[in-house]
């Protein structure tokens, strides 16, 4: 995939142009009440240790018990990811040593993960699209929290998390550059949210990368990677990639080469450092767990799943621009969240769909962005703002009242309809009430009228002038209209 | 009624529900003889209290009618089952004084049915040995004295260094010492690779080691997961079908457990075997059979035979590959199951200068040496660049040795009789000192078993010419259990019972 070389991607180097190769293994929380394997809560939040159960306390004698819950999740995912669903797979043990692992080891699977092969198309700001391949996704279980700041000499361990259900999503090596990493994560988290399978709060880390990069010449075969740990904001990953992906040129164009090897990102320090290397990297000694049957189902329990997906972000974008005659950008905006989308459409049921697009993008979207809040906090319901575009569509007011009217319903709240009534902001269409505006502007500037009559562009002029006159309540395509008619103009 | 400890445990729910006798005071005989019986150092922990104010309960019950299927019976209670409140240490240093807030899922069960506890049994440290010798407790002594020793020397050695006293067996020593003794009525016990059988055939008593999947593990301390399964020991072939059936069932907590109906076992007590076909493996002919054993094998053909049977000669090709498979599945799986005990959460901590110090002293001043050497080896057959050469075709032999049993059964064979152990009980100190593969050459007749998931019965038959016990084992198909208690009453019917010089050790 993505075989050709783009130059516009490349990064210069002091020797020339350097291809950066990114794979990505992205860790998702599954959304489930409870653990993978016990029935402790999976709520964030709670006090240190206070949803663990014996399971995830690791006490003697005890075994995992799967949470069909996260199974389903999990087929969901790759469901969208439209991915092959394997009907049977298998849970490994992956074992070492750590005080926040209490079982010794992390159930995880390894060589048959319950999903294969799928793909995810990401969207460019350019308006291009790349297709991404997943590799593979699994089932696995978190580890708790090693707390190292909470007493002089000693480190406490919080298992709240412990247990807790992640998908594992590996990508093939198909991006190229730190913006495609950025597009990647966020349309993984955008299919994720659509199929409420990973609420992506990245803040409570329900998603983190491990990102994979390595550089090459244009053409030449993959060079060595490094893996960067744990990035847990979209901004930090495409900071991490170009700042990796330039400290191996500057290692390779000094004549040097790179070791692999498992880094950190520092964001405060804008720099990756060594966390260990590959002779130091541990042996998993992975083997399927005894205490867990392989896990199976049939293609029925797949076929109903997936018959009770919802629309996926491609296709409602797709379909947004086929029925609504929406502009492929405005789409993609619109259906970046599931919510938004629904608003939109909301707002569009019955109306003019570009119109609704464009208020919904930018006075909507531009308000709440400046107050800090989104859509699901809004204070203008899809209905007020569905009455506003009606408002707009039968003349009642004008592009610019319209505005005014939306600040107040966002700042006072109430009926759009009712607003108007009671303010007055009717748009003036009576065409004698205007016309006796437009005679008296006309009357009081005689020497301008007929100006006007050779030089058409100082109608605007009699436009606003008309306009002051009605208190901006006239049709301003009435008053133009009039205007030129009584000018002598066409 | 002189010694309620002299019922068999049929006997005694018999005379308690006739109300002959009383559940105080049977669980009191009990108390009274393991106190008097401390130097076997069958209990690492006793329960009288509990014991008492169960067995109060139990006569209320009685008197209300509301008895359970093992309403006031004493038991003894491996150290591996986890129990509520009361100290389960897996006989390791490394869980200390650790005391669980719950309660295993078979344990709960013989509860439920009115069973009472009288205490936790001595066993090797995490269930791994063949002789209770890997016991953070000790040693336990078996029962069955060593021939022609003077009460005198039997003094010295049971207050010296017990060498040269016999071994009950292993893991389930305690149990089986128990059992044999007459400390319980019945006992809990587990078996890995023989972990019930060779200790019940050392000892003259009678176990079973159900089909994997019969019994919940939920609340029982790991070994080896894929090969784990709970068991009874006790002194009659009924009395382990009696307490079988309590301890078996699905549970939800165990998905490894089979949600099957719990047969009533006793049932089959006594049924007919006219007509069964039962197979001889040739493999189980070994090298070095001692000839005693092989008559016992002869003799146990002959009284099946009488009894209507059919024997018919079979073949289990893979027989002799099974001892090296599973001594690489039950290490690998135990190094993995034993990382959990790290000094972290609960049992043994040893502070050092950083985590990784603080591991390496808790486990090493945690764990005896031969958990040590299996964790050693379990670590070894997982590793990148041996996973494949060892791991990986042990599991393939042990789905040959499961082909090899499907293939016998599928010709219509109903049970397989092989000797239980390749030799009688030997004495402590005496075995695997110099040479770890002695020792687990005594499951060699058992592992098969695991590693096929079978039901596996074990039950004397005969003694040795030096008058020590010896045991017959029978494999049956899975999930029945049934023909292997009708197969084993025929032979005890004709062996009768086998019971040690009783309270030489008080």
């Amino acid at each position: 995939m993505n075989a050709t070389v783009d130059p516009k991607k490349l990064i210069k180097g002091a020797t020339g142009d350097w291809e950066v190769v990114i794979g990505m293994e992205i860790h998702a929380q599954v959304t489930s009440k409870s653990k993978l394997f016990s029935g402790a809560s999976t709520d964030f939040g709670g006090d240190q240790n206070s949803h663990v159960s014996l399971v995830d306390a690791a006490m003697p004698g005890m075994l995992p018990v799967i949470n069909e819950e996260c199974v389903r999740q999990a087929v969901r995912t790759g469901l969208g990811l439209e991915a092959e669903i394997h009907l049977r797979s298998v849970f490994d043990r992956k074992n070492y040593f750590y005080p926040d692992l209490p079982q010794g080891y992390q159930i995880s699977q390894y060589k048959y993960p319950i999903v294969g092969e799928g793909k995810v198309i990401v969207d460019l700001v350019d308006g291009s699209q790349i297709t991404v391949g997943i590799e593979r996704l699994h089932l696995e279980q978190d580890a708790g929290k090693s707390l190292h700041d909470q007493h002089p000499t000693m480190s406490y361990v919080d298992l709240n998390r412990s247990g807790v259900a992640l998908m594992e999503i590996v990508s093939k090596p198909d991006l190229r550059s730190a913006e495609e990493a950025r597009a990647y994560v966020t349309k993984l988290r955008t299919i994720m949210r659509y199929l409420g399978t990973c609420d992506g709060n990245m803040d409570e880390g329900s998603l983190r990368a491990d990102v994979n990069v390595s550089v090459r010449r244009p053409g030449e075969p993959l060079g060595t990677r490094c893996e960067i740990k744990n990035v847990n904001s979209i901004r930090f990953i495409g900071q991490a990639v170009d700042t990796e992906a330039r400290r191996q040129i500057a290692i390779i164009e000094d004549g040097g080469t790179i070791d692999q090897e498992t880094r950190l990102f520092d964001p405060a320090k804008g720099e990756t450092r060594s966390m260990r290397s590959k002779e130091e990297a541990h042996d998993y000694r992975y083997f399927p767990d005894p205490d867990l049957l392989p896990l199976e189902f049939d293609q029925a329990f797949v076929d109903t799943l997936k018959s009770h997906l919802p629309e996926l972000p491609d296709a409602k974008k797709a379909r947004f621009m086929a029925d609504y005659g929406l502009p492929a950008y405005d789409a993609g905006v619109l259906v970046a969240e599931r919510v938004q989308a629904d608003y939109f459409e909301a707002v569009a049921k019955g109306r003019d769909g570009k119109t609704a697009a464009n208020w919904v993008i930018n006075e909507l979207f531009g308000r709440l962005n400046k107050e800090g809040k989104d859509v699901t906090t809004s204070p203008v319901s899809a209905d007020q703002l569905g009455a506003i575009v009606d408002l707009i569509s039968n003349g009642t007011i004008s592009g610019k009242m319209a505005k005014d009217l939306f600040e107040i319903v966002f700042t006072e709240g109430g009926d759009p309809l009712q607003i108007v009534e009671q303010r007055g902001m009717k748009q003036v269409t009576d065409t004698g009430a205007i016309e006796a505006a437009v005679d008296a502007v006309l009357a009081a500037n005689p020497d301008k009228a007929e100006q006007a009559r050779t030089k058409p562009g100082m109608l605007g002029w009699f436009v606003g002038q008309v306009m002051k006159e009605t208190g901006g309540k006239a049709n301003p395509q009435s008053v133009s209209d009039l205007l030129k008619a009584k000018i002598g103009l066409e | 009624m002189t010694d309620l400890t002299q019922l068999t445990l049929a006997e005694a729910r018999d005379a308690l529900r006739s109300k002959s006798i009383s559940a105080s005071e049977l669980a009191k005989a009990h108390l009274a003889a393991m106190e008097q019986a401390r130097s076997l150092n069958a209990y690492v922990l006793e329960t009288p209290d509990q014991a008492l104010a169960m067995a109060a309960q139990s006569d209320d019950k009685l008197a209300r009618g509301e008895a359970g299927p093992l309403e006031g019976i004493p038991l003894g209670i491996k150290d591996l089952y986890a129990t509520q409140g009361v100290r389960t240490t897996a006989c390791s240093n490394i869980l200390g004084d650790f005391t669980p807030p719950y309660e295993s899922t078979v344990t709960s069960q013989l509860w439920r049915d009115g069973a009472v506890m009288l205490g936790k049994l001595n066993n090797d440290e995490f269930a791994m040995g063949s002789s209770n010798e890997s016991s953070a407790f000790g040693p336990v002594v078996s029962p069955w004295a060593p021939p022609e020793w003077s009460q005198d020397k039997l003094d010295a050695a049971l207050k010296g260094d017990k060498k040269g006293l016999l071994v009950p067996g292993g893991s389930s020593g305690g149990s089986s010492a128990a059992v044999a003794a007459h400390l319980c009525l019945g006992a809990t016990a587990t078996d890995t690779g023989g972990s019930i059988r060779q200790p019940a055939a050392f000892t003259g008593t009678v176990g079973i080691k159900p089909t994997y999947g019969r019994c919940s593990r939920w609340g029982i301390v790991a070994f080896a997961s894929s090969l784990d399964q709970a068991g009874p020991i006790a002194r009659t072939v009924r009395d382990t079908a009696i307490m079988l059936r309590s301890m078996a069932g699905h549970d939800a907590k165990d998905t490894t457990s089979v949600d099957r109906a719990v047969p009533d076992y006793e049932a089959a007590v006594g049924r007919s075997i006219k007509g069964m076909k039962i197979g001889i493996p040739k493999e189980y002919r070994v090298d070095g059979l001692s000839a005693e054993i092989d008559q016992l094998w002869l003799k146990g053909v002959q009284w099946l035979r009488d009894a209507g049977a059919e024997i018919v000669d079979v073949s289990l090709p893979h027989t002799k590959y099974a001892l090296p498979a599973y001594y690489i599945v039950a290490p690998a799986e135990a190094s993995s199951n034993l990382a959990r005990y790290d000094g972290v959460r609960y049992g043994l901590r040893v502070p050092g200068k950083d985590i990784a110090d603080m591991y390496e002293k808790t486990r090493a001043a945690g764990f005896g040496s031969e958990v040590r050497r299996r964790i050693m080896i379990g670590t070894y057959v997982l590793s990148a660049g041996y996973y494949d050469a060892y791991y990986v075709r042990a599991q393939k032999i042990r789905t040959l040795i499961r082909q090899d049993f499907e293939n016998v059964y599928h010709a219509g064979v109903d049970a397989i009789l092989t000797p239980a152990t390749p030799s009688p009980a030997f004495g402590i100190g005496e075995m695997g000192a110099s040479d770890p593969v002695e020792m687990y050459l005594n499951d060699i007749f058992t592992v098969t078993v695991n590693m096929a998931g079978l039901p596996g019965l074990a039950l004397p038959a005969g003694l040795s010419a030096g008058g020590l016990p010896l045991g017959l084992q029978l494999i049956g198909r899975p999930f029945d259990e049934e023909s292997l208690f009708s197969i084993a009453e025929v032979i005890e019917k004709s062996a009768g019972h086998f019971k040690p010089q009783q309270a030489w050790w008080s």
